[in-house]
């Protein structure tokens, strides 16, 4: 059998595409989920907050999948669970999956269209180089949630984190609610890296210090983490000595960044950004690998999943139409991150494809306070965003319509931060 | 009471152990730890030293190309992954240039093969990521890289398929010589053996002063280091050696055998079982390596770790000068093999040949072969090198290998079962990655660790949270069940 589209992931960027695909016509739909359960990350994130922008309810993240999950269900789109994709292979117009699971061993699944859907991973404390012993007690605070959440386990009683990423956020309310006591958040950087309604809620509501500016410099303890050292840090991110403090602990979350999780992606061949880390894509996520499409986390890291669903979409149209054969590939835009802005996803437009309006998603490097974005194609401003205050970590989503961008030659649409107009 | 008690599971130990298990003699081997290869042997260089370093009249350089030429049939009777992948002393100018002739003329007075200096544009086509200035190199084919901590595990591992007990968990805390045998007090229980084997590493002369007079002295020397992601594991393909000072051979660049890159290691005296890293020092191995490799991505960093060596402290000698100590001490039957520092892991092969022939042989007049011996062990499914076909086999012959638990090695169930239920098991989830693997890839265990745990958790029936991450009792890795769960068991 020959798949019309085969989604490597089942987590909430491939449950969306695969409707996407199945409604927009594809017959032989088939998601890959190498978990026990569809839901991928959001299984774990039992707390509320999703799903405002998409069904205007405030859902935890097993209602927010469920969602999904039944409409896979409904339309009769097949999945394998604890599968696990080893590769990729592209043979033009058809892709082959090479996968294994305990049922039904090793297979080789032959498609026409693959929407790559693997998420991201959590970045290691090996990655940061912590100075200090490597006793038990340090995590990851995504492997923490799954102990606490799933499993049902706590990993001990006294808590730092380390990164105020949102799951670090998230961690330090549910350890708290759990009875462990949460004794500071630390953060590199002068701003946080989570969500301000998270720094609110999870932080604030539970008296939990955020220390800005504040990293750890010393993991103490051979066998099980005993404390850690803390110490603030100057303009240049370097340790001003004598500021630093031992704070006793048995555990130590970090929550440090998220890396899209591209192994298949590279392997494959596919053309990959290094802003991102994910793969380059066009308005509706085709990659430069005819018939492969990306969406979610695996292509650049979101806030909210309610952009992830919203990205799904725009993959599981895509992939509907490179098999009716009506996805235009001459491109006509591409995008440029300029002064503040980190990076800028799509990075190419294919003006043909696009029904009304192409939404720019990106992040800027550091906190900005009524600015504005402006996107230039060469000299000319063709469309402005204002915003009051603009965060790491809070992603922009820039919406131009079909009709601005018809007006202008192919060329490179360029986004910067600068000062608003008085 | 045994024929031999041998102190120390780590490469020195385990190895004479099983060098030992050739002949019917009734041997154990003791470890503080809860497991073999557990201090020394966990974190070090991983390097197969060709043999030009050190002068031939020291053990050092005695024993190091011989026991370089025997790795290959070691580690394919013990199926442990080794490459054959050639080192470079890479010189800098002309002063470092004289040195590398002085290290061939050396190399081929100890015996090793194939040496060659390489002119500056030889250097660069064998290796186009090196520092410009590099203007010429040592090349020694015969070098290598292996995993260490696998080979100690299937070599301890062999030793006890032909007989020898291990008991772990036995720190030893005193010895008394009881006329003509030694009685050993550890934690667990006495065990009385007739001679006794010190490869207690850097604890050795802690061991020693136990029964004997003082005559020798260690000093942890500790060195750090870093692993790149395998997406940069070919940036060198041989070990890079700056030329070596009088503090050591310095802070080398090199392949790992799993695909990886490492580089370090420094050296600093510490107390005894220090291995902390430490910012200025992982600082400095990383300006040092950068010299000889500019190229080096340090954004794609996945671990950062020291280890220490076991070095004799030269001026309270009276019979070594910087030398490894392997001999019979002045207490009659008590053999020490101590000191054993770089190139020890190298050495191996040949010392514990000479340990049992030369010094063991002679002590027991009646000694006999064993004829059941094995050299071989049952190699080990590495799920990631099979074929297509192969590995249809495999999941149809046993399905827990088509189903990966680590993502970033591709690392099956089935393999974390067979490491748990061979002759020298894992038990913690850090034994587990030592010989399989799981986690020691670029998410570093973040999603195979609950699962490796939920694993060992069955395999061995007891509740999660009894899974160790490494030491017995200390090294909890989850403190209790949550509210939410603790209510569940209640109703």
């Amino acid at each position: 059998m020959i798949y019309d589209v085969v989604i490597l992931g089942g987590g909430p960027a491939g449950l969306a595409a695969a409707v996407e695909a199945k409604k927009e016509s594809a017959e032989n739909v088939l998601i890959l989920e190498r978990d026990r359960e569809l839901g991928g990350i959001l299984n774990q994130c039992i707390h509320n907050g999703f799903g405002l922008h998409t069904f205007n309810e405030e859902l935890t993240g097993p209602e927010y999948a469920e969602h999904y999950i039944n409409q896979v269900i409904e339309l009769g789109i097949p999945y394998f669970l604890d599968t696990m994709v080893l590769d990729m292979v592209d043979q033009g117009d058809l892709k082959v999956i090479h996968v294994i699971n305990e049922k039904e061993g090793y297979m080789a699944i032959q498609t026409k269209a693959v929407i790559l859907t693997m998420g991201c991973r959590e970045r290691p404390s090996g990655a940061i180089g912590i100075p200090g012993y490597r006793p038990s007690g340090v995590f990851t605070a995504g492997t923490v949630q799954r102990f606490v959440n799933m499993e049902g386990y706590m990993p001990g009683k006294e808590v730092v984190i380390l990164g105020s990423g949102d799951i670090g956020l998230i961690m330090a309310r549910r350890m708290t609610l759990e009875g462990a006591h949460v004794q500071a958040v630390c953060e590199l950087m002068p701003y946080s890296n989570g969500l301000v309604r998270n720094i609110v809620q999870c932080l604030d509501d539970y008296d939990i210090p955020l220390k800005l500016s504040h990293t750890i410099t010393f993991i103490h303890g051979k066998d099980r983490l005993e404390g850690v050292t803390v110490a603030k840090v100057d303009d240049h991110l370097k340790v001003i000595p004598g500021t630093e403090e031992f704070i006793p602990c048995d555990t130590l979350l970090l929550s440090v960044g998220l890396i899209p999780e591209n192994e298949i992606t590279r392997n494959a061949g596919v053309e990959m950004d290094s802003r991102t880390n994910g793969s380059v894509v066009g308005e509706l996520r085709q990659t430069s690998m005819p018939g492969v499409f990306a969406c979610g986390n695996v292509v650049h890291v979101h806030d909210l999943v309610d952009f992830v669903s919203e990205e799904a979409v725009l993959a599981g149209k895509g992939a509907a139409k490179y098999l009716k054969g009506q996805l235009d590939t001459n491109i006509t835009f591409t995008t440029l991150n300029g002064d503040g802005i980190s990076y800028v996803v799509p990075q190419k437009v294919s003006l043909k494809n696009v029904e009304e309006k192409v939404t720019f998603y990106m992040r800027v490097r550091q906190v900005f306070k009524d600015k504005v974005v402006n996107a230039y194609i060469g000299e000319t401003l063709i469309a402005t965003k204002k915003e009051k205050k603009l965060l790491p970590a809070e992603m922009v989503n820039f919406k131009i319509a079909k009709n601005i961008l018809a007006q202008y030659p192919a060329g490179e649409i360029r986004f910067v931060i600068e000062e608003a107009k008085k | 009471m045994y024929d031999i008690a041998i102190i120390g599971a780590g490469i020195a130990g385990s190895y004479i152990a099983r060098e030992l298990s050739r002949y019917k003699l009734n041997v154990v081997l003791l470890d503080g730890e809860n497991d073999v290869g557990n201090q020394i042997t966990m974190a070090n260089s991983a390097i197969v030293h060709a043999g030009f370093d050190a002068p031939s009249y020291k053990l050092k350089g005695k024993f190091n190309a011989v026991g370089n030429i025997m790795y290959e049939k070691v580690c394919a009777d013990l199926d442990v992954p080794f490459k054959r992948c050639g080192s470079l002393v890479v010189a800098h100018d002309e002063y470092e240039l004289a040195t590398v002739h002085e290290l061939y003329k050396n190399g081929l007075i100890n015996g090793v093969p194939g040496l060659k200096i390489l002119f500056k544009e030889e250097v660069h086509a064998m290796e186009p990521n090196l520092n410009e200035t590099v203007c010429g190199a040592l090349y020694a084919p015969t070098a290598g890289v292996v995993s260490p901590f696998e080979l100690c595990v299937n070599v301890a591992e062999n030793a006890v398929d032909n007989g020898v007990t291990l008991k772990l968990n036995h720190l030893v805390s005193d010895i008394k010589k009881i006329d003509d045998h030694f009685s050993i007090t550890t934690n667990a229980g006495t065990i009385e053996a007739k001679f006794v084997i010190n490869a207690a590493g850097v604890y050795a002369d802690d061991i020693y002063e136990m029964v004997g007079e003082p005559y020798f002295q260690l000093l942890a020397r500790k060195g750090n280091y870093f692993i790149f992601d395998k997406e940069v594991g070919n940036l060198v393909n041989n070990v890079i050696f700056p030329c070596p000072s009088k503090k050591g051979k310095g802070i080398l660049v090199a392949p790992t055998v799993h695909g990886n890159i490492l580089i370090g290691p420094d050296a600093e005296p510490v107390e005894k079982g220090d291995t902390s890293t430490t910012a200025d020092r992982l600082d400095y191995i990383k300006q040092n390596a950068l010299k000889n490799c500019p190229s080096l991505p340090f954004n794609k960093i996945i671990r950062s770790y020291a280890g220490f060596r076991n070095t004799p402290v030269a001026d309270t000698f009276t019979t070594t000068d910087g030398d490894f100590i392997i001999e019979e001490s002045p207490v009659k039957g008590f053999i020490n093999v101590a000191g054993y520092e770089s190139p020890g892991l190298t050495s191996i092969p040949a010392v514990a040949h000479y340990v049992v022939e030369e010094i063991i042989k002679p002590m027991i007049p009646d000694i006999k072969e064993n004829m059941d011996y094995n050299p071989k062990i049952r190699p080990r499914i590495r799920f990631d090198e099979l074929n297509e076909e192969e590995k249809i086999a495999i999941i149809k012959e046993n399905p827990k290998y088509g189903k990966v638990i680590c993502r970033c090695e591709t690392i099956t169930e089935g393999e974390i079962m067979d490491v748990i239920h061979r002759s020298v098991g894992a038990r913690t989830v850090k034994s587990v990655k030592k010989r399989c693997r799981a986690g020691t890839g670029r998410c570093q265990g973040g999603f195979c660790s609950p699962r490796v745990i939920e694993i060992l958790a069955r395999e061995l029936n007891c509740p999660l949270d009894e899974v160790m991450y490494d030491q017995q009792d200390s090294t909890y890795i989850l403190s209790g069940k949550t509210k939410s769960a603790k209510s569940e068991v209640k109703s």
